[in-house]
């Protein structure tokens, strides 16, 4: 054996072995998963054809009225998007008062959270539709205990400027934007505060060393980079919020998706093509979601990872 | 009057009391070189000159206005004092144009193309003209550490902290970091260098502050604290610096 390995070196390239016979890989599991998809996609496509129940003339026909169609662009996808940014916005302030040195805010946030996570959005949504009933006189913009002072100091009258009808108020849209934009901006308060700690904390030092303001600092140098971790959760939420607009019912909102389809169906006696068509809208909508979601993570990922900005060059190894 | 004078600091991280009783100056013009074991409290001075980090006790003196009092301006001292960390802390997000110019235009409130011009020229001044559109992630630790040297020099500071510039760099990228840093010394910019290059410290500072256990061991010109120390503890850390093949005989 010894003689052997010391042989090789010297006439190690006459020695190498001829190409081998090679035969691919085989996969024969792949193979049978095929199949097995195959059987179970046709078993599909012959229901969705096939089966009278489907009634697709009817599904689209209700797809297409006036009403539904209202309610998919207000009920479902403008609340969405109100609510979306009363949920971030909210979520951002939240989650910065959370992490400041400052007792009473970071309290604050930690009870508003703890509140409106704790609440069902659909027990939520239907408190919000009966909220008026505390205000019975209506929503007064003044100063605070006015009629207590005005007592005091024996004058009379009031120190408001103007008043809303509470039962406007918590009524409707507005009343479903207010209940689930609130709740969201729970979620988000901590996803939000997640991003922020992600952040290296030598780039908030740089940052102050450069003479910025606590402020600057946020907005200019942690939340840019907390971005890149908070935009991917903030699609899902997006996404989760876009089918919860279906809990308006509670509050209730008639001028909604699901609540026009149903009504439909209940009058026509066709409750399983009602469930078809709102289902194609919400595909639908989930998907022009997600590739919104693909370039804003694109946006927010720039200067990371291996994929190089599209402005700049690749830069050379070297340090010269 | 002193750029900055530092009267008596004390800082401590929890029980662990890192400065205990810190006077010395830096003149106009000055290079400072502070070398020490680690954990020696030269990090954390220097992080207290521009309080990033808060002493507990002592004062901190930036041309004539005590930065430690309350009713200081922070943000406005800081304006004056440029920081280089050892891992560069480049903002990752933005261009190495964009670093250098975010502070010039959010703090200094220059105008856009002002501040760009500064900014190139910054850049330009530490050899790095080629790199303006690059993010930091496409730069080598060295040329990353120059961006942020170029960052600091923008804001048109009194006096540069380095803290450590060279100690997260690759052993051939040093060279050209401390080539910029020589310049600027050079070019007679007020430094306070924290470093382990003895040859540097030796070379380019006017005064070697040698620190150990939280206090100011020995200062003076190099070729005396190098060359030539009086204090047995610079003795023994200089002879593990610089030979670090060499054991201590056992007593």
């Amino acid at each position: 054996m010894s003689t052997e390995t010391e042989a090789r070196p010297a006439d190690a390239a006459p020695d190498r072995p001829g190409a081998i016979n090679a035969v691919p890989v085989r996969h024969p599991g792949r193979w049978v998963a095929i199949a097995v998809i195959v059987v179970l996609v046709a078993m599909l496509v012959h229901l969705l054809v096939t089966n009278k129940a489907f009634d697709w003339s009817f599904v689209f026909e209700a797809m297409n009225q006036q009403p539904v169609i209202n309610g998919f662009l207000k009920g479902t996808l403008l609340v969405t998007v109100l609510s979306m940014v009363v949920g971030v916005g909210g979520g951002v302030v939240l989650a910065v008062m959370r992490l400041s040195d400052n007792p009473i805010l970071s309290g604050v946030s930690w009870v508003f959270t703890w509140f409106f996570r704790s609440i069902p959005r659909y027990i939520l949504l239907f408190t919000m539709g009966t909220l008026g009933i505390l205000f019975p006189q209506g929503i007064a913009f003044g100063i605070p205990f006015d009629w207590k002072i005005i007592d005091w100091l024996g004058m009379s009258g009031d120190w408001r400027f103007f008043t809303l009808d509470a039962n406007q108020v918590f009524t409707g849209l507005v009343a479903g934007v207010i209940g689930l934009g609130l709740s969201e901006a729970a979620y988000m308060a901590e996803i939000a505060r997640a991003g922020i700690m992600s952040v290296d904390p030598g780039q908030a030092e740089a940052a102050e060393a450069l003479g910025m303001s606590r402020g600057k600092v946020m907005r200019r140098v942690v939340l840019p980079q907390a971005m890149r971790v908070i935009v991917p959760p903030t699609g899902n939420e997006t996404i989760a919020m876009l089918k919860d607009t279906s809990l308006l019912l509670a509050v209730p909102v008639i001028g909604e998706l699901f609540y026009q389809l149903q009504s439909i169906g209940s009058t026509y006696y066709k409750t399983f093509p009602i469930a078809v068509a709102a289902t194609l809208y919400y595909l639908a909508a989930t998907s022009v979601l997600m590739v919104g979601q693909y370039f804003l993570e694109r946006h927010f990922g720039r200067g990371f990872g291996n994929k190089a900005p599209r402005a700049a060059r690749p830069a050379g190894a070297g340090g010269a | 009057m002193a750029l900055v004078e530092i009267k008596s600091l004390h800082k401590s991280f929890g029980s662990n009391h890192v400065l205990r009783g810190i006077d010395f100056t830096v003149e106009q013009g000055e290079v400072v070189c502070v070398i020490g074991p680690s954990g020696s409290g030269k990090s954390t001075l220097l992080r207290c000159v521009n309080l990033l980090e808060t002493p507990q006790e002592g004062q901190v003196i930036v041309r004539g206005e005590d930065i430690t009092h309350p009713d200081c301006h922070l943000d406005e001292a800081r304006q004056q004092i440029g920081m280089v960390f050892q891992q560069f802390n480049l903002f990752p997000h933005l261009s190495a144009l964009a670093n250098c110019t975010v502070a010039q235009r959010t703090v200094l409130k220059r105008p856009a193309e002002e501040a760009d011009r500064v900014a190139r020229a910054n850049l330009e001044r530490v050899g790095l003209s080629d790199k303006i559109e690059a993010y930091p992630a496409q730069l080598s630790g060295g040329q990353q550490q120059r961006v942020a040297i170029a960052r600091a020099l923008s804001m048109d500071p009194a006096l540069m902290l380095f803290d450590e510039p060279t100690s997260a760099l690759d052993p051939e990228l040093v060279g050209d970091v401390l080539t910029v840093m020589r310049k600027l010394a050079l070019d007679g910019m007020t430094m306070l260098v924290v470093t382990h290059e003895m040859a540097f410290a030796r070379e380019v500072a006017d005064r070697v502050v040698f620190m150990d256990g939280g206090v100011i061991v020995e200062q003076g010109p190099p070729a005396e604290v190098i060359g030539n120390p009086k204090e047995e503890r610079t003795r023994t850390f200089l002879r593990r610096v610089l030979d670090p093949t060499h054991v201590e005989p056992t007593p």
